[in-house]
């Protein structure tokens, strides 16, 4: 089918259950990179998840395409950032043209020192085959391929699903079901749960092509070119030399007429210049709607990824952030699962999931009315910007080809905890923001007092990254304190850690920030801290965790297990510690 | 955000401190709200501005933008900031 990728086939036997009913705690329907993310995230907690997809390969044609740093971040602590970034084109520059002149630049990493790429562009089927191999190392999930749920009931403890295979039909009562089944979402018109928002008219050509070509690894996007006069057209880089080229079409095409590779192919000719020889690998046409469910959880079903929310793809905003809604979703219901949170936290799921959305489809809308303007002063107010975007600075702000994903800041989230009246931090690391990552280095500060220069002895390993000692469970991130007094916090704080670890299984961690100029006693203390297993300590390389996160001596951080920062104190506090701990768990009447 | 001075064609007036210069830098911003992306604040005001014009017919819009330059011209009120202005906007057509 495509000359690049070779799709695997996957079936398994004939399950046992045919005929008969079962009972799981988790069922997630659909193997699409949403679902795949949130029963590797489950399964790495030791849950037992179904994962049911009513196919028997990896996603087929051209979908999802760019993944954002954040997505690379969560993939990452899910075990699958490393083939993606081997695979896929990194890229941070893109660059907007009006006719033949560039009006616009932006840089998606403007800042040093991150372990990913603003972006990586991988083709869908590579992302899936790369989770699913992940997925194959954790023995407590299980994948059912052509396994399709054709009939739900639900009340408000369970639900109960009809999956017809080949070999038959059985029956699960689920304890929870997480539908991750697409746009079209069968269970969703099942259940006869609403989607509500917009349709735009406009309709565009993909052209995924084959070709030798030296362009570099940004996005292009061109309003008005002389190739393609008065559309827009987008252009970008996939692994093994197939390029994604987005052709706009207008609403008064026949898509069918359209997708004719005599008709295709004069279009990439144009744009291409003859020197470029190119195969067409996959050929669509699309429209797309901006909208979402009024509720993501509807009791014991959750909803996730497109068949919660979607929106246009200028931005990819779509898989990137349903693998955000996995990551915001797993740690809850693992909480739930293990009875140390409320049932209610799961709708701080959706209070937060549908904030996100919301961000999703206003930045994807007014991109895409910026793309399609839908009035003759629309399009002249666009054109009046690409114009004096050749000249003046703020008009090059106001070009909007695609404000690209970004992970949603969840300041107003009822599991933060404020700041303290008087207490400042100069950082954008608020309660509520994803956290930003940095260059560490593992340290081991040794117990006893010894000669200075030999308290902390530098891990030989290569330098690592902020944000893998952060996730999976909670992280009390604290600065070295300097004083006795305040190193009396730490040792409480992990007394009080100790004492908790007995009786809650959600994982909690103390990671200790050193600086690099710190001295030599700073580090060494007889403390009990120290002794702590659950206690890590890193060495600032850059002075990037500190500048970050605006960090004193005794400043701490609590950060959720999705890497999202829940509360910050200048002078840590096991009291304060444990209260935002628990409200982070959704026991809001603490 | 805040406003870029370097961004500005020529200095301020040394005495009052009052911009004389027009400023060319991005320079929206809402107090009432905390913005995380650089161009958001932008883009609020984008989309209320082609919100303004929804349901107005050319005629309509055409007048709209009229008052509008009128209002913000008076707001503005430097002459020589608004002289300015008006030769940024006489760029040719392309």
């Amino acid at each position: 089918m495509l000359s690049t990728y070779t799709y695997p086939q996957f079936s398994n036997p004939r399950p046992a259950e045919v005929g008969q009913t079962i009972q799981r705690p988790v069922v997630i329907v659909g193997a699409g990179p949403v679902g795949l993310s949130c029963a590797i995230d489950l399964a790495q907690r030791d849950i037992p998840v179904l994962l049911l997809d009513d196919d028997n390969t990896v996603s087929v044609g051209s979908r999802g395409l760019c993944y954002a740093k954040r997505t690379l971040e969560i993939l990452n602590r899910l075990g699958a950032a490393g083939p993606v970034c081997d695979k896929g084109v990194s890229w941070n520059v893109g660059r907007t043209f009006l006719a033949e002149h560039e009006v616009y630049r932006f840089d998606l990493l403007p800042q040093p020192d991150h372990q990913f790429p603003g972006m990586v562009n991988l083709q869908q089927y590579y992302l899936e085959e790369y989770l699913l191999r992940r997925a194959q190392q954790l023995s407590c999930l299980e994948i059912r391929w052509q396994n399709k749920v054709v009939a739900v009931t639900r009340d408000e403890a369970s639900s109960e699903i009809e999956v017809q295979t080949p070999d038959g039909s059985y029956h699960v009562l689920c304890d929870w079901l997480l539908v991750a089944d697409g746009a079209r979402s069968p269970i969703r018109r099942m259940l006869g749960l609403d989607i509500e928002g917009r349709v735009f008219q406009d309709r565009f050509l993909i052209a995924d092509v084959v070709m030798k070509a030296d362009f570099p690894a940004e996005r292009w996007f061109w309003f008005d070119p002389p190739f393609h006069p008065n559309q827009s057209v987008l252009l970008h880089r996939e692994a093994d030399n197939v390029w994604r080229i987005d052709f706009q079409l207008g609403w008064n095409v026949d898509p069918e007429e359209e997708k004719k590779p005599e008709k295709v192919i004069p279009r990439i000719q144009a744009m291409l210049g003859p020197d470029h020889a190119f195969d067409l690998e996959w050929v669509s046409v699309y429209t797309f709607q901006c909208r979402r469910m009024t509720q993501f959880r509807h009791g014991p079903v959750i909803f996730m990824g497109d068949a919660a929310h979607q929106v246009s793809p200028f931005g990819a905003r779509g898989a990137n952030s349903g693998i955000q809604d996995a990551d915001n979703l797993g740690w809850k219901l693992a909480a739930v699962l293990a009875g140390s949170a409320p049932q209610s936290l799961l709708d701080t799921y959706d209070a937060e999931r549908t904030q996100a959305a919301d961000e999703n489809i206003l930045n994807s809308t007014r991109s895409t009315d910026f793309i399609t303007p839908k009035s003759p002063v629309s399009r002249l107010f666009r054109d009046s910007v690409l114009q004096l975007a050749q000249h003046l600075g703020f008009a090059r702000g106001l070009v909007n080809s695609g404000r690209l994903s970004v992970p949603t800041f969840h300041a107003d989230s009822v599991l933060n905890s404020t700041d303290l009246p008087g207490e400042v931090f100069a950082s954008r690391m608020i309660p509520g923001a994803p956290a930003d990552d940095a260059p560490v280095r593992r340290i081991v500060p040794s117990l006893a007092s010894h000669a200075p220069g030999e308290s902390a002895a530098v891990d030989a390993a290569s330098p690592d990254w902020l944000l893998g000692y952060l996730g999976g469970g909670f992280v009390v991130m604290v600065a070295m304190p300097e004083d006795a007094e305040a190193q009396e916090g730490l040792d409480s704080l992990a007394r009080w850690m100790q004492s908790l670890h007995k009786t809650a299984p959600m994982n909690l961690r103390i990671l200790v920030v050193h600086a690099q100029d710190a001295s030599a006693g700073q580090a060494t203390s007889t403390a009990d801290h120290l002794a702590f297993p659950l206690v890590d300590h890193v060495l600032d390389l850059k002075g990037r965790v500190i500048e970050r996160y605006d960090l004193t001596p005794g400043s701490a951080y609590l950060i959720r297990p999705d890497q999202h920062i829940c509360a910050r104190w200048r002078n840590l506090s096991a009291l304060q510690v444990e209260a935002a701990y628990r409200r982070a768990l959704g026991h809001l009447s603490h | 955000m805040t406003t870029n001075r370097d961004a500005r064609i020529s200095t301020e007036d040394k005495e009052t401190n009052e911009p004389v210069s027009l400023i060319t830098e991005s320079h929206f911003s809402d107090p009432q709200k905390t913005y995380f992306y650089g161009y958001s604040a932008g883009d609020d005001f984008y989309e209320a501005l082609i919100a303004a014009h929804a349901n107005l017919s050319e005629s309509e819009s055409h007048a709209f933008n009229a008052r509008l330059v009128l209002i913000l011209a008076n707001h503005i009120g430097s002459l020589p900031v608004l002289k300015q202005a008006l030769r940024a906007a006489a760029i040719e057509d392309k």
